[in-house]
């Protein structure tokens, strides 16, 4: 537009005469609505029926509804109790016990605070259940006197001590419990006795593992992606279904699958066996202990590591290996100086990926590992449906989901999500 | 990496060591899925190669593990529910997912990280948290062992998969296109059936076969959200390997197996046919 042409004082305007600047502006902003609004449904599923039950079940991690909600008039009478003094509630907290105690009898709730109680002092289930069926018959007072005369318990000072401390509407003890600690009688924090100390140890088994199966990835993925990526296109299309076709395979069908190879009377040991490698009643154990974890898992994750590898190494020119060695490096020297660098953000990629997926692993260690091969997630499997510890359950679920959200914020640096490729 | 004549020894003996190796990876990786094939045939109940097998006498090959999959209602239910439950999950994920896509591949899109990140979620979050976690919800809203709740939960599994195909079909894909088809009078219907769709129908598809094959493998979630009545076909091999195995296991697996490689050659096609017809290869 040049002087003279037109003749305009002012900004420019558009032919309804609104300012062009306006505009536009109004179109972006039309155009972003648009945009989003196709997203809005798929967001508003994703959140309804998957981030909402997961922090749902996160938020049983701390939730403590048992004692307040079931035993309401012992929690307002041990108010004024004092906790430290070193003496036993007076008889109004008893009083209130033995209403709570019959009133959880009629409601059947009062199994719920048993149980709750029984995952910090064990034995504290069957002195509810018990002390509940007898307080039926407490009507009148000394109830003091009624209740230690049903269960000596009730004299120990560290059922009074528990009571109050888990009389809150949210708790730490769960995500002590996941962290092998608990609380001492007058309330500060100590380590769980020795044999009851697990999961710092199955965290740490479970991160081991995870490590090692990782590292095997790494150690067969390498040549099989270097493979591919340097041979002729027509083989290395046809050696891709190879890779591709376990990739695809159902991953129940693949733990099966090494059932069958991996068991006493399996294909291996028959074979190892028929070669007399191992004596018949030699036969190697090679199943439902840590070592069938670590040979299905790493079948089942290699082909993670093997693609992001191979995408990468695809992209490296082979020239640069041979300018390297026309200038009189050795075949390895240039590999390790020119070659390896430039592979390492698709070792990183896979390295991650394997990672993230292998730390969160139910099924395969459920099948073939045993009791010294199982992870944290069959742990959790079991706290959510066979001792129906949620509260901890969840705990242990949102230290695992912590440490997979950290891995995946790395990877995001270093991949990018939209750069995630599949198949 | 042909060998030239001129190498020296040494390096002439890695280059067929690597290739042993490389060889060696393979039979690992493909192995275990080729052996399971012939053990379906067994006779007994034997999860290894008999002597009659190994002789190759017809006697002690058999079909009855074959039979019992297809004549056993554990198995039949099993499977008449895996179907069903993959394709509502596909459908439903396929078409949210592609909308989803759609939106997320404008460049006007507001906090379009924020939001791939939060939809990519499933595929991040270890399946045990994701089982747990629908199975206490799902519960309390009534979702639990129905029908509908597996599919819901299962079709929430498969979105990522949809939306990071169909997005990565659109990367390239040319806008002035619809720009064209809109300046000659197309309504955006029409835009979008005639001019979007078919360009990137081959995303589509290949997400929504990744979202049907997730459904049909999946186990965890439905094992929590699930009951006997939704039971699929890894459901009932999951609890028939617990409980007592059966070499009826081994026929099933060999018919997934099968499964897979066809649809693997579907995704391997569309792919090509995909990049053909964006010119990101040559035809």
């Amino acid at each position: 537009m040049t002087d003279g042409t037109v003749a305009n004082e002012g900004p420019l305007v558009t032919s309804d005469g609104r300012p062009l600047k306006q505009s536009l502006q109004a179109a972006l902003k039309q155009k972003r609505r648009q945009a989003f609004m196709l997203t809005v449904p798929l967001l508003a599923f994703i959140f309804i029926f998957f981030i909402v039950p997961i922090i749902a079940m996160l938020w049983r991690s701390v939730e403590n509804p048992e004692v307040p909600n079931y035993l309401p008039n012992t929690v307002a009478a041990l108010q004024s109790w004092d906790e430290a003094s070193g003496v036993l509630p007076g008889e109004d907290v008893y009083a209130a016990m033995v209403k709570d105690l019959q009133i959880g009898r009629e409601n059947r709730t009062i199994g719920k605070v048993g149980r709750r109680l029984n995952y910090e002092i064990p034995g504290m289930s069957s002195l509810f259940k018990g002390s509940s069926r007898k307080a039926k018959n407490m009507t009148e007072a000394p109830f003091k006197d009624a209740l230690i005369k049903a269960s000596k318990k009730w004299e120990k000072l560290d059922v009074w001590q528990l009571i109050k401390r888990e009389s809150g509407d949210l708790t730490a003890s769960y995500y002590l419990s996941a962290m092998d600690l608990r609380f001492t009688p007058d309330g500060s924090v100590a380590a769980q006795p020795e044999n009851r100390q697990i999961y710092i140890f199955l965290f740490q088994r479970t991160l081991i593992m995870s490590v090692v199966i990782t590292g095997l990835c790494i150690l067969l993925g390498f040549p099989i992606a270097y493979l591919l990526a340097t041979i002729p296109m027509r083989y290395a299309g046809l050696l891709m279904i190879l890779v591709l076709l376990p990739f695809w395979t159902s991953l129940l069908v693949r733990t099966t699958a090494w059932i069958a190879l991996l068991q006493s009377q399996g294909v291996i040991n028959d074979l190892l066996v028929a070669i007399g490698v191992v004596s018949d009643d030699g036969r190697l154990q090679l199943i439902h202990n840590k070592t069938g974890t670590f040979i299905a898992m790493t079948h089942i994750l290699l082909p993670f590591m093997i693609l992001p590898l191979y995408s990468v190494m695809k992209t490296i020119p082979p020239s640069y290996m041979r300018a390297a060695r026309s200038m009189g490096a050795t075949q390895w020297w240039a590999f390790y100086k020119v070659y390896f660098p430039l592979t390492l953000s698709g070792i990183g990629a896979g390295t991650i990926l394997v990672f993230i997926l292998s730390i969160g692993f139910y099924i395969t260690p459920a099948l073939v590992g045993g009791t010294s091969g199982t992870l944290i997630s069959n742990f959790i499997a079991n706290h959510v449906s066979v001792t129906l510890n949620w509260g901890l359950a969840a705990a242990l679920g949102t230290m695992l989901l912590a440490l997979v959200l950290v891995l995946y914020l790395i990877y995001d640096k270093i991949v990018g999500v939209d750069n995630m490729k599949m198949g | 990496m042909a060998l030239p004549a001129h190498v020296e020894p040494l390096e002439r003996f890695w280059y067929y060591a690597f290739r042993v190796i490389c060889a060696l990876i393979f039979i690992f990786l493909i192995g275990p899925i080729l052996v399971i094939i012939p053990l379906s045939f067994n006779a007994i109940p034997y999860f290894s190669f008999t002597p009659e097998m190994l002789s190759f006498d017809p006697a002690g090959y058999s079909t009855k593990w074959y039979k019992d999959f297809f004549t056993n209602p554990n198995w039949q239910g099993g499977v008449r529910n895996s179907f069903i439950i993959a394709f509502f999950a596909t459908i439903l994920s396929a078409s949210l997912g592609t909308l989803a896509a759609l939106g997320l591949s404008r460049p006007e899109m507001p906090f379009q990280k924020t939001f791939m990140a939060l939809l990519i979620s499933p595929m991040i979050v270890p399946l045990i948290i994701s089982a747990a976690g629908m199975y206490f919800f799902y519960s309390d809203i009534g979702l639990a062992s129905t029908h509908l709740g597996v599919i819901i939960a299962h079709a929430a599994l498969g979105t990522p998969f949809v939306v990071i195909t169909v997005t990565a079909t659109l990367t390239g894909f040319d806008h002035s296109l619809t720009r064209a088809a809109a300046s000659l009078g197309a309504p955006p219907h029409t835009v979008f059936f005639k001019v979007i769709m078919p360009l990137i129908l081959p995303g589509i598809i290949s997400g929504g076969l990744f979202a049907f094959i997730t459904s049909f493998d999946e186990v965890v979630v439905v094992l929590f959200v699930g009951s006997y009545e939704q039971r699929t076909i890894p459901w009932q091999m999951f609890s028939g390997i617990r409980e007592q195995i059966s070499p009826t296991i081994l026929a099933v697996a060999t018919i997934l197996v099968m499964i897979s490689i066809c649809l693997l050659a579907t995704v391997e096609l569309l792919r090509r046919r995909s990049e053909r017809l964006r010119g990101l290869s040559p035809a």
